[in-house]
């Protein structure tokens, strides 16, 4: 039983974080901007990296680096939209799409000349895990788990009562009427897109600083998000959290069952399970 | 007596002068002349596909306008887009999706009022003293109440920003007749504290009796227009729509 807690259960709870975080991102783009955003992976790489530029160059540890991480993703993100989604506006969605395959190439890309291909950390101390009853958790997984709790925590409240929270909401609900209130478009969208940003670094820190922090790690984890993202329900953030902690802890459980090397299927398979039978998600998003 | 209000007070509300325009190359408006006058409610009847809705979506600045004029209170708003519009004065509530179906009645109700900055109590005190009903279901979301209700969900929050001129897309259509007659009665109320209010009706005959005055709109331009009595009495009308 403890060591099904220890080291599957809570690996599950972990990896559902990252999912978690991300898949938040991709819902909130779907949600708003209407379309599916394939760089989404690398740019929770992109966080991560920023994050480990940040320990080199300001002297900050991995966790004071973060929040740096969080502010400059957050612009690059929004960069990103400006230089490129932006021109795609009024065009069919799927160029948007198509076009942020090759944007999330680029950051990959760019992530690899300046830090190499070589998987790196953020420190080599081996931090001891500490017994809480039967559990035994490691100071960065206690981190991760409260680190999500907090952001998910602001997020919701963010969307529930504040003005421009709900403008979001109006707008992913119903843009035409948006407008006719006097939302400003170009404002949701640009807070759309630092909000995304920061929790794509979020999400790409916990990864590497959990695991390592190598070049593909958030190309190879955006299944997953996405996955987490219809599974909850497009739209949803609340089914973004849900569906990243049932597909985290999916995995960490497949391996009880099929071998190790499947368990990046397993995402695969619910998603295929969820578009046939309940495609709009456990929350009731929009169907796709 | 709002009809000799109305005649005593020369200055419309709102006139479109031979608007021609649509969505694409092709002009669905063809010329359309109305005017309302303050605290009048007007009435716009037609076949479908007359541009009826197009019509109103030019007023409120959602189609591409190609030759003509919309003066509002006395000044152009012709090309002003829907925002600038919303500040000046109108509300528009459109035919369908005319909710945010995930949102609170409550939160439907202050989406209305977005572009307000002051305190919004006195304004929800009163939006929720024209729709008793609406009060009770406040923390309901809009999307799972009756059409009726909903329909007033889309009223209330165009009421929001105490709007000089009213535009109502069809507010009664699928609605049974006691809504009907409902929301006929709030329009009256919502007229008599001082709006004016221009709605498109597929029941003709229930709106024609119900209105100030009306225009019969057909392939994109305005055929008719008189008191609503005089068009119900109208041969020609009647044969056209109210099934002879
Ligand atoms: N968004 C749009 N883009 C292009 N054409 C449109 C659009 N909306 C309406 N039309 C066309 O404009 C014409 C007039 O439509 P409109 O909706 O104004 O008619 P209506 O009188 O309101 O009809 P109804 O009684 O069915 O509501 C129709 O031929 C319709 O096909
Ligand atoms: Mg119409």
């Amino acid at each position: 039983m403890m060591e099904f807690l220890n080291f599957y259960v809570v690996p599950g709870i972990v990896t559902g974080s990252v999912y978690a975080l991300g898949a938040i991102g991709i819902t909130l783009i779907f949600g708003i901007l209407r379309f599916g955003h394939f760089a989404h992976g690398d740019l929770a790489t992109s966080g991560a990296y920023l994050a480990l530029g940040a320990t080199a160059l300001l002297g900050l540890t991995p966790w004071a680096a973060l929040p740096v991480a969080m502010v400059l993703t957050a612009l690059l993100a929004y960069g990103i939209h400006r230089l490129f989604y932006r021109h795609l506006e009024s065009r069919p969605k799927i160029l948007t799409v198509i076009a942020s395959l090759g944007i999330g190439m680029m950051l990959r890309s760019i992530v690899q000349v300046v830090w190499g291909v070589d998987p790196l950390a953020y420190g080599s101390g081996i931090a001891r895990a500490q017994a809480f009853g039967p559990l035994m958790l490691r100071p960065r997984e206690i981190a991760t788990l409260a680190l999500t709790l907090a952001l998910v925590a602001a997020l919701l409240a963010f969307l529930r009562y504040s003005k421009w929270g709900k403008a979001m909401r109006a707008m992913s609900d119903n843009p035409d009427l948006a407008r006719l209130c006097g939302v400003d478009n170009d404002r949701v969208t640009r807070l759309t897109w630092f909000i995304v940003g920061a929790l794509a670094a979020a999400s790409g820190f916990c990864l590497g600083i959990n695991t390592e922090l190598t070049t593909m790690m958030g190309w190879s984890a955006m299944l997953s998000m996405f996955a987490a993202a219809v599974l909850g329900g497009v739209g949803r953030v609340e089914g973004a959290v849900v569906g990243g902690l049932v597909i985290g802890l999916a995995e960490e459980l497949s391996v009880l069952l099929v071998p190790g090397p499947y368990k990046s299927a397993t995402a695969f398979v619910i998603l295929l399970a969820i578009l046939l039978l309940r495609p709009q998600g456990i929350f009731k998003g929009k169907v796709l | 007596m709002n009809a000799t209000t109305a005649r005593d007070r020369p200055q419309p509300i709102l006139v479109m002068h031979q608007v021609r325009g649509g969505y694409g190359d092709a002009d669905i408006l063809q010329g359309v002349s109305l005017a309302v006058m303050p605290q009048e409610i007007v009435v716009i009847v037609g076949p479908n596909g007359a541009g009826k809705s197009t019509a109103m979506k030019a007023v409120f600045g959602l189609v591409r306008i190609r030759s003509g004029a919309i003066v509002f209170d006395g000044e152009d708003i012709t090309g002003w887009s829907p925002d600038r519009i919303v500040r000046r004065g109108i509300s528009y509530v459109p035919q369908v999706d005319n909710v945010f179906r995930e949102m609170t009645v409550h939160e439907n109700l202050e989406m209305g009022a977005f572009l307000s900055k002051g305190d919004l109590s006195a304004a929800f005190d009163r939006i929720y003293a024209l729709f008793p009903d609406l009060k009770a279901k406040r923390h309901a979301l809009a999307g799972d109440l009756s059409g009726g209700q909903r329909q007033m969900v889309a009223m209330g929050r165009a009421l929001m920003l105490e709007p000089k001129l009213l535009l109502l897309d069809e507010p009664t259509a699928g609605l049974s007749p006691k809504y009907m007659q409902q929301i006929f009665q709030i329009c009256r109320d919502v007229r008599d504290s001082g709006v004016s209010i221009l709605l498109v009706e597929q029941h003709a005959k229930q709106a024609l009796a119900f209105c100030d005055r009306g225009y019969v709109l057909a392939t994109g331009a305005n055929r008719h227009e008189g008191s609503g009595r005089e068009l119900l009495e109208d041969p020609e009308i009647a044969q056209m729509f109210l099934g002879g």
